[in-house]
C-alpha cells in the first residue's frame, strides 16, 4: 500500500470523510461504487414486487400509499445512480449491466408476492431491515452517500408505519386475512434472515475497514431480531424458525441460513430473478423512445 | 445529453438554503419538475434553488501565507499579558473583588 492509500486509510478510519471530487484510492472508489451501484439497483428493482399489487390494493387509499411508497424507491434510486455518476459510472451503463444481470441487487427483490399479506410483510420487516443498514450508512466515510442517505431514512419511515398498518389490519380481521400475514411471513422469514449478508467480521470486512459500512453484517441482523421479533409475536404470529430464541446475555440464536443459497439467489437464481430482470428489460426499451425524444429536444 | 443541476433548499421561513443533493436532467423545465418531486413533494421545503453544476465555481483551499492570526481568536494571546499587568500592578483579581465587595 503506498504512502498516499495509507494516509487516506487512517484519515477515513479516524472520522474523516471523503467528498466527490477528493483523490481516492481506486480500491475505495471500485468498492464504493460497486456498493452504491447495487443499492441503487435494489430500490429500483424492489418496486417490481410492489408494482403488482398497485392494481390490486385492497382500497383506493393502499393503493394511493402503495404508489407513493413506490414512487419513494424509485426517487432513492435516481438519487443513488447520481451518486454512481459522480464516481465515474453512468447512469446508463448502470442500467446497462442490471438488466444483462452483470450487477447485483438485494436478495429480497429475487422473490415473488403472492398475496397481500406479502404486501404488509414487506413494507413492515423488509424496510425495517433495510433502514438498520441504511442507518448504519449514515457513518459511511463518502460523505455525498451519508447525506442522501438522510433523505432516504426519513422517507423509510413512512414505508414501515405503511406496513405496520396494512399487518394490523390485517391481524385484526377475519381469520382468513391473518393467515394471508402468517403463510407470507412463513416464506418472508428465510429471505429476512439473509437480507443482512453472512457473519462475516468487521475486522475481516474490507467495506468496514475503508469505513463504507460501519457495522458488521451480524450485528445488524441482530439488531433486527432485537427490534422486530418481540413486535411480531405480540400479534400472535409465529415465526418458522424452531431454534430461534433470546439468550440469557441478549444474543438471538437463530437457524444458520443457507449462504450457499442467498449467493445462488443474488447471481440471478432466484425464484423471481429471471422474470424481473426480463420486466426491467421490457419497461427499458418501451421508455427508450421517450428518453430520445426528451435528449434530443432538449439538445 | 443530460445536464446536472445542484439543489438547494430552505425547509422552513428564514433558514437558509442549504445543499439537498443534485439531480440529472436534459434542461430547466425537466429539471424544475424532478426537484419539485425529488425534494419538495412532502412539503418538506419551501423554496429550491437549482444551480447547473457548470456555474458553480468552488473554492476548496485556504493559505494563510502571511500568518494571519490577527483575524482569528487564537491569534491573541490575553491570558499571558494579563498575567504580567497584575504583576506589574501588584494585584490580582481576587483582591479586586474583595474590595469591591468590601
Amino acid at each position: 500500500m503506498d504512502e498516499r492509500t495509507t494516509e487516506f486509510l487512517e484519515r477515513v478510519r479516524s472520522g474523516g470523510v471523503v467528498e466527490a471530487g477528493d483523490w481516492m484510492p481506486d480500491e475505495y472508489r471500485a468498492r464504493l461504487t460497486k456498493f452504491v451501484e447495487m443499492h441503487a439497483n435494489s430500490e429500483l428493482m424492489g418496486v417490481l414486487p410492489e408494482r403488482d399489487w398497485i392494481l390490486r390494493a385492497p382500497t383506493l387509499q393502499r393503493k394511493l400509499a402503495l404508489t407513493a411508497k413506490i414512487q419513494d424507491e424509485v426517487g432513492h434510486a435516481q438519487l443513488l445512480y447520481r451518486v454512481v455518476e459522480d464516481l465515474g459510472k453512468p447512469r446508463e451503463t448502470c442500467l446497462d449491466d442490471l438488466i444483462e444481470g452483470r450487477s447485483k441487487f438485494h436478495n429480497v427483490f429475487h422473490y415473488p408476492t403472492r398475496t397481500w399479506g406479502d404486501v404488509g410483510v414487506i413494507a413492515w420487516l423488509v424496510d425495517a431491515a433495510a433502514i438498520i443498514s441504511q442507518k448504519a450508512l449514515l457513518k459511511c466515510s463518502y460523505a455525498p452517500y451519508a447525506r442522501i442517505m438522510r433523505k432516504i431514512c426519513w422517507e423509510e419511515s413512512f414505508h414501515i408505519l405503511h406496513g405496520r398498518d396494512v399487518v394490523l389490519t390485517l391481524v385484526t380481521g377475519t381469520d382468513a386475512q391473518r393467515e394471508l400475514v402468517q403463510e407470507a411471513l412463513d416464506r418472508w422469514w428465510e429471505p429476512l434472515m439473509m437480507f443482512h449478508g453472512n457473519r462475516i467480521p468487521a475486522d475481516e470486512d474490507p467495506m468496514v475497514q475503508w469505513r463504507i459500512k460501519s457495522q458488521a453484517n451480524e450485528d445488524a441482523r441482530q439488531q433486527f431480531l432485537e427490534g422486530y421479533v418481540p413486535q411480531v409475536r405480540e400479534l400472535g404470529l409465529t415465526l418458522p424458525d424452531p431454534q430461534l430464541r433470546r439468550r440469557d446475555d441478549g444474543v438471538w440464536e437463530y437457524t444458520e441460513p443457507d449462504w450457499e443459497r442467498l449467493i445462488a439467489v443474488v447471481s440471478g437464481h432466484g425464484p423471481a430473478s429471471a422474470e424481473r430482470l426480463a420486466f426491467r428489460r421490457l419497461s427499458r426499451a418501451e421508455v427508450d423512445w421517450v428518453s430520445r425524444t426528451v435528449l434530443a429536444e432538449a439538445a | 445529453m443530460e445536464r446536472v443541476f445542484e439543489v438547494f433548499r430552505r425547509e422552513r421561513p428564514g433558514a437558509p438554503m442549504q445543499h439537498a443533493g443534485s439531480i440529472a436532467a436534459p434542461d430547466g423545465r425537466f429539471a424544475e419538475i424532478y426537484a419539485r418531486e425529488q425534494y419538495g413533494r412532502r412539503g418538506e421545503s419551501e423554496a429550491l434553488w437549482l444551480v447547473p453544476r457548470q456555474a458553480i465555481r468552488e473554492i476548496a483551499e485556504f493559505v494563510d501565507e502571511f500568518d494571519l492570526k490577527y483575524r482569528r481568536v487564537d491569534g491573541y494571546s490575553i491570558k499571558e499579558r494579563l498575567k504580567e499587568a497584575r504583576e506589574r500592578a501588584g494585584t490580582s483579581l481576587r483582591d479586586v473583588r474583595l474590595k469591591t465587595d468590601g
